[in-house]
C-alpha cells in the first residue's frame, strides 16, 4: 500500500477508543504498523502507524464520526514506514525526585550532549497533590558509551538539596541467542 | 560441517515439542557440529536449539564464554537436558535468531541445576547461574515449542531489579 501515516489521537480517556478507531481503519482496508498508546493524566493518547491506499483527507473523513462522538483530536502526518530497523537500547536511565520544573530538560540535555539517543521515555507524576513526585524511565542508545552518560549526570547528582533528584544508569544487556 | 538455515517465527515447526535423543550415532555428531557452526554464525552466537534448524530432537548448545566477567562452563552440548532445581528470578532482555528485529524482557531463574547427556551419551550434572542459566532456559524452551515471545513481560513497567538494595556509603 502506498501511503504510511502517523496517526496521532488524543482525548478524554474512555472505554472503546482503540477498538472503534482500529475497527474503522481495518474495515477501510488499512494495515497497522507499530503503535504506542497510553493514558496520560486522564487523557488517552495514541500514536499509530497506518498503511493505506487512501489519502490523508479520506482517512480523516473515515474517522470523523468516531472522533466527533468520542470527542477526540486527530492528526495525520505522512511518514516513511521504516519497519524492521529497530534500534536496540543499550542503556536505561531511571530518574525520580520531588516534582519540580526542569527535571526532564536538565536530565535529557545532559544526556543528549553525552551522546544518548532516546528510543523510549515514559514518565509519571505520582505521590499526592500536595507532594507530587516525578518518575521517569528512559531507554536509549549510548552512542558515546555509558561512561560518558554517567559523567554527564554527575553535576546533576550533586545539585542542591532542594533540587535533589535520583538518577540511576544501568546497562541493558541483551542476550542474543 | 555446514551452516544450516534458521527457522523463523511464525514457522509452525518452532511450536513442535522435540523428541528425546536415543541414538548417539554419526548423524547426531553431524547435527551437533552443524549446530555449533550455525550458532557461531548467528548475530549473538551464545546458544542454539536443534528445532531452530528444523530437527525436532532434544539437543541444545550454549556457549556464553564470549561474555566478559561471568561464570560459565565453556561450550556446552546438552542432549536430553532436564532442569532439576531452580532458584531466584530476574528480568533481562533476550533476542533470538528465530525472531529477528525484536528483543523483549523475560523472567528466568537465576540459578539452575541441570542434568543432561553429552554428545556420546554420558550423563553430566551442572550448577549454573546468570547468563549461562538464562541461555540454557531460553534454548530448552525451544525443545518444548516455546519462544521467548511466549514469556514476555512489559517493556515499560519491567522489574529491573537493582543488584544491591543498600546505598553505598559515600
Amino acid at each position: 500500500m502506498k501511503n504510511w501515516f502517523m496517526l496521532t489521537l488524543v482525548g478524554q480517556d474512555q472505554k472503546g477508543i482503540v477498538a472503534q478507531v482500529t475497527a474503522a481503519l481495518y474495515q477501510a482496508g488499512c494495515n497497522l504498523g507499530e503503535a504506542s498508546m497510553l493514558r496520560l493524566g486522564g487523557n488517552f493518547s495514541m500514536m499509530l502507524m497506518v498503511n493505506t491506499q487512501a489519502e490523508s483527507a479520506a482517512l480523516e473523513q473515515l474517522l470523523q464520526p468516531i472522533t466527533q462522538t468520542l470527542g477526540l483530536h486527530l492528526h495525520l502526518d505522512t511518514i516513511e514506514g521504516q519497519l524492521h530497523q529497530h534500534q536496540e537500547a543499550d542503556v536505561r536511565i531511571s530518574v525520580h525526585g520531588a516534582d519540580r520544573s526542569g527535571i526532564v530538560a536538565q536530565v535529557t540535555e545532559a544526556l543528549a550532549a553525552a551522546g544518548l539517543n532516546i528510543v523510549d521515555l515514559a514518565s509519571d507524576v505520582a505521590g499526592s497533590e500536595g507532594e507530587p513526585i516525578y518518575i521517569m524511565q528512559i531507554e536509549g542508545v549510548a552512542t558515546q558509551g555509558i561512561d560518558a552518560l554517567q559523567a554527564a549526570l554527575e553535576p546533576l547528582k550533586q545539585a542542591q538539596e532542594d533540587e535533589d533528584i535520583q538518577v540511576h544508569i544501568a546497562q541493558i544487556e541483551t542476550l542474543m541467542m | 560441517m555446514s551452516i544450516l538455515d534458521i527457522l523463523k517465527y511464525p514457522d509452525p515447526r518452532l511450536k513442535n515439542p522435540s523428541e528425546p535423543v536415543t541414538a548417539f550415532d554419526e548423524p547426531l555428531q553431524t547435527l551437533i557440529a552443524d549446530l555449533e557452526e550455525t550458532m557461531r554464525a548467528g548475530p549473538g552466537g551464545v546458544g542454539i536449539a536443534a528445532p531452530q534448524v528444523g530437527e525436532c530432537v532434544r539437543v541444545v548448545m550454549v556457549d556464553v564464554s564470549s561474555k566478559p566477567k561471568i561464570k560459565h562452563h565453556g561450550c556446552l552440548i546438552l542432549v536430553n537436558p532436564e532442569i532439576t532445581a531452580w532458584d531466584g528470578y530476574a528480568v533481562a532482555r533476550e533476542g533470538c535468531m528465530s525472531v529477528p528485529d525484536y528483543t523483549g524482557n523475560v523472567i528466568r531463574a537465576v540459578n539452575i541445576s541441570l542434568k543432561a547427556q553429552n554428545a556420546v551419551g554420558d550423563t553430566q550434572e551442572y550448577d549454573m547461574e546468570g547468563y549461562e542459566a538464562r541461555a540454557v532456559q531460553h534454548e530448552m524452551d525451544h525443545l518444548d515449542g516455546l519462544l521467548f515471545l511466549d514469556r514476555l513481560v512489559s517493556r515499560r513497567h519491567d522489574l529491573f531489579r537493582r543488584k544491591t538494595y543498600q546505598k553505598k556509603a559515600q
